[in-house]
């Protein structure tokens, strides 16, 4: 197996973005801030970008407000920095919409019905604003190392999907339509579609009330202006995460679908050449001691038939079963590795108590670090 | 409050939703072969395009399409649907409008994905108005095609936005067909037909969750149905000696008494290595009894399915349909 060292990683002044990107439940968060953590006590200036932290990891960062800003975390004995921030999607878009937008134009699209849908519940808009984010962060060069979470998609992949999937939405040919002036407009879809259009805007209209599109129309219309502003951007970031300083980091935790996943992260990653730098196999339960399974068992088994020493007897019992979980952990892990045999690779024993603080943080670096 | 009860037997909808890594799609599946044991018919349905039944069975991707999956005990059977929002808006429309072959020419346009993306809360009617559909659907005999019908829903923090048809509607169209069918689909994920199940690990995180989602059906008065409290390993440790343990008191040389009393002479390091695998066992086990002990302010019936260490296969989903059996699932 070849192993990955997160040390090396870290201190390499080379790394400049680290991603971690895995399915839902993962522990992608908390990996994340141990990252930054870690990083920070080994003399980085790191900020880490969190999307949805659990409330207590987030009070102790010192994360309690939502003001869309990297707040610095004072640790003692640090020798580096680290500051901590949350997303806060809907303002990271409204202030695109500002910065794109002339003042007039941006009022108008804030209080867009369209609008308040893609800014709050359109599926890929929180992948998208990590990635603005996270551009911005970059962009603000007031840090040596950017650790960013990504969303918890139904898809790990999304991310990298979205500011297309929603310039696909935005910019198709419907859009043009709907927001092209009715007459000239009218004629061209004619000739493509013949008379089912008009069926069709008839059957849409019905469906979702003649208000939401004349919404749309306008939303689009207004959206058309920000339009080259969004690409370029969205392309700059696209160019940032292939660029050499960028690294991904693959969360899975050691079970079928995580890891499953996983494999398709690993192979969508190099299909777009990004640069991928492991897998943090997170919450594996190694055995602490070395003794055979099989012979626990059998001791356990006369320790139960007399009932001398039920301690005894029950501290093998947890042994067998954590040889039996390691055993498993260990097949799924190797079987990943089969598959890719070039990516990088390490677990992280698990805390046996949730993590909620900077010690659990730190134990958490230390356990990444293999330590 | 523990198992299964009459009220649940009632509901004909059980949706399963759950925090991301809880294991809600193989509840959802266990659940379905449960309710079709001993004869019944069970469709099970999913909606969020991942093809998680499929990867569970060990099968192609799902069509859209009612597909039988697997048998049940007794003669039952389980059958599969992935719905896609997309190919729900064609067959919506193509009930109410004869579109023909514009249907595809407007697919190419992007227009249907318009449609189901951006449109608020359309996506979602389409895809509860499906379920609804299957839930009331007569079979040849007079009686509903399905006896029961589980919906791998979204996870908790999206699951009430996408239950709540009145609110989506309320942006919708004030009238027209989708307006008549949006209400038979409220008038089923309110009524007593429905059950909203919850999936939940023995963690911070999961039961928090779960009793977010509680509070938030509560609120939208839908109706939670049980706690599935999945991946419950069993406590090893004697009870009394739980609480030492988990603060790092183990009596070594106890252990290492007993050990010689049942055959095993071990090393010092071994010695080691067992008290520290005791003591995060117990730690484990005192979270657990906190997270059971917070869980049971939902006080809803709650069912235990057990870890399954060897991992989930198609047998591992018959072996845990058997447990539910057992607690009284029907």
């Amino acid at each position: 197996m070849n192993r990955l060292d997160v040390d090396a990683l870290l201190d390499n002044p080379e790394t400049r973005v680290l991603v971690c990107c895995g399915s839902g439940g993962v522990g992608k968060t908390t990996t994340a801030a141990a990252l930054a953590v870690r990083a920070a006590e080994r003399g980085r200036r790191a900020v880490v970008l969190t999307i949805d932290p659990a409330r207590r990891l987030a009070q102790s960062l010192g994360l309690g407000e939502l003001d869309n800003q990297p707040r610095r975390v004072d640790v003692e004995g640090f020798k580096g920095e680290l500051h901590a921030m949350m997303l806060d999607m809907r303002r990271t878009f409204d202030d695109m919409v500002w910065q794109h937008a002339g003042r007039e134009r941006a009022e108008q699209i804030l209080a867009n019905p369209f609008y308040q849908t893609i800014s709050t519940s359109f599926s890929g808009t929180q992948e998208y604003m990590a990635m603005e984010k996270l551009g911005q962060l970059v962009e603000r060069d007031e840090w040596d190392l950017v650790v960013v979470d990504t969303p918890p998609s139904r898809s790990a992949l999304d991310f990298l999907d979205a500011p297309q999937r929603l310039s696909t939405v935005l910019d198709g040919k419907l859009i043009r339509m709907l927001s092209a002036p009715a007459r000239a407009g009218g004629r061209g879809i004619r000739k493509i579609v013949g008379a089912g259009f008009g069926l069709f805007t008839k059957a849409v209209s019905t469906i979702v009330g003649g208000q939401l599109l004349h919404d749309a129309s306008t939303f689009v219309q207004a959206f058309d202006s920000m339009f080259g502003g969004f690409r370029q951007r969205a392309q700059a970031t696209y160019e940032l995460l292939r660029s050499p300083g960028t690294g991904f980091l693959v969360v899975a935790a050691a079970e079928p679908d995580a890891l499953r996943e996983a494999s398709y992260f690993v192979e969508r990653l190099s299909a777009e050449r990004m640069p991928l730098t492991g897998l943090v196999a997170n919450r594996t339960h190694p055995v602490l001691a070395p003794l055979p399974a099989p012979g626990a068992l059998a001791a356990a088994d006369r320790l139960e038939r007399t009932g001398d020493a039920p301690l005894a007897a029950a501290v093998l019992r947890v042994h067998a079963d954590r040889v039996a979980v390691a055993d498993r952990e260990k097949r799924l892990l190797a079987r990943f590795t089969r598959a890719h045999p070039g990516v990088p690779l390490i677990g992280v024993p698990a805390l046996p108590t949730d993590v909620h603080d900077l010690d659990g943080l730190h134990e958490i670096g230390r356990r990444l670090a293999g330590e | 409050m523990n198992g299964w009860t009459d009220e649940l037997t009632r509901a004909r909808l059980h949706v399963v939703t759950g925090k991301g890594g809880t294991g809600k799609t193989t509840v959802a599946a266990a659940l379905a072969l449960a309710l079709a044991t001993g004869g019944r018919r069970v469709l099970l349905v999913e909606v969020e395009n991942r093809q998680g039944i499929a990867q569970l069975f060990d099968r192609p991707p799902l069509p859209y399409s009612e597909e039988r999956i697997a048998s049940a005990p007794g003669g039952g059977e389980v059958r599969a649907l992935a719905v896609d929002p997309e190919a729900a808006l064609l067959e919506y429309l193509a009930m109410f409008y004869n579109l023909g072959f514009a249907g595809r020419t407007l697919k190419k346009m992007g227009a249907i994905e318009f449609a189901t993306t951006l449109a608020p809360g359309l996506r979602d009617v389409l895809l509860t108005g499906k379920v609804k559909e299957c839930v009331r659907r007569a079979g040849k005999t007079g009686r509903h095609e399905y006896d029961a019908v589980v919906l791998d829903a979204p996870p908790t923090g999206r699951v009430v936005r996408f239950l709540d048809v009145t609110r989506a509607m309320a942006d919708l169209a004030k009238v027209g067909p989708i307006k008549g069918q949006s209400e038979g689909v409220v008038n089923l994920l309110h009524s007593g037909d429905t059950a909203v199940h919850l999936v939940a690990l023995l963690e911070e995180m999961p039961v928090r969750e779960t009793l977010d989602a509680v509070a938030e059906l509560d609120a939208a008065d839908l109706r939670p149905g049980a706690v599935f409290v999945n991946r419950v390993s069993p406590p090893r440790l004697p009870a009394r000696s739980v609480a030492s343990a988990s603060e790092g008191r183990v009596d070594a040389g106890r252990i290492r008494a007993g050990l010689q009393a049942g055959g095993l002479d071990v090393e010092e390091e071994v010695l080691d290595g067992l008290v520290e695998q005791t003591v995060e066992h117990a730690l484990r086990v005192r979270m657990e009894q906190r997270a059971k002990e917070k869980l049971a302010e939902a006080d809803l019936p709650t069912v235990e399915l057990p870890e399954l260490t060897d991992g989930v296969d198609v047998a591992a989903l018959y072996e845990l349909a058997e447990v539910l059996v057992g607690r009284g699932v029907r």
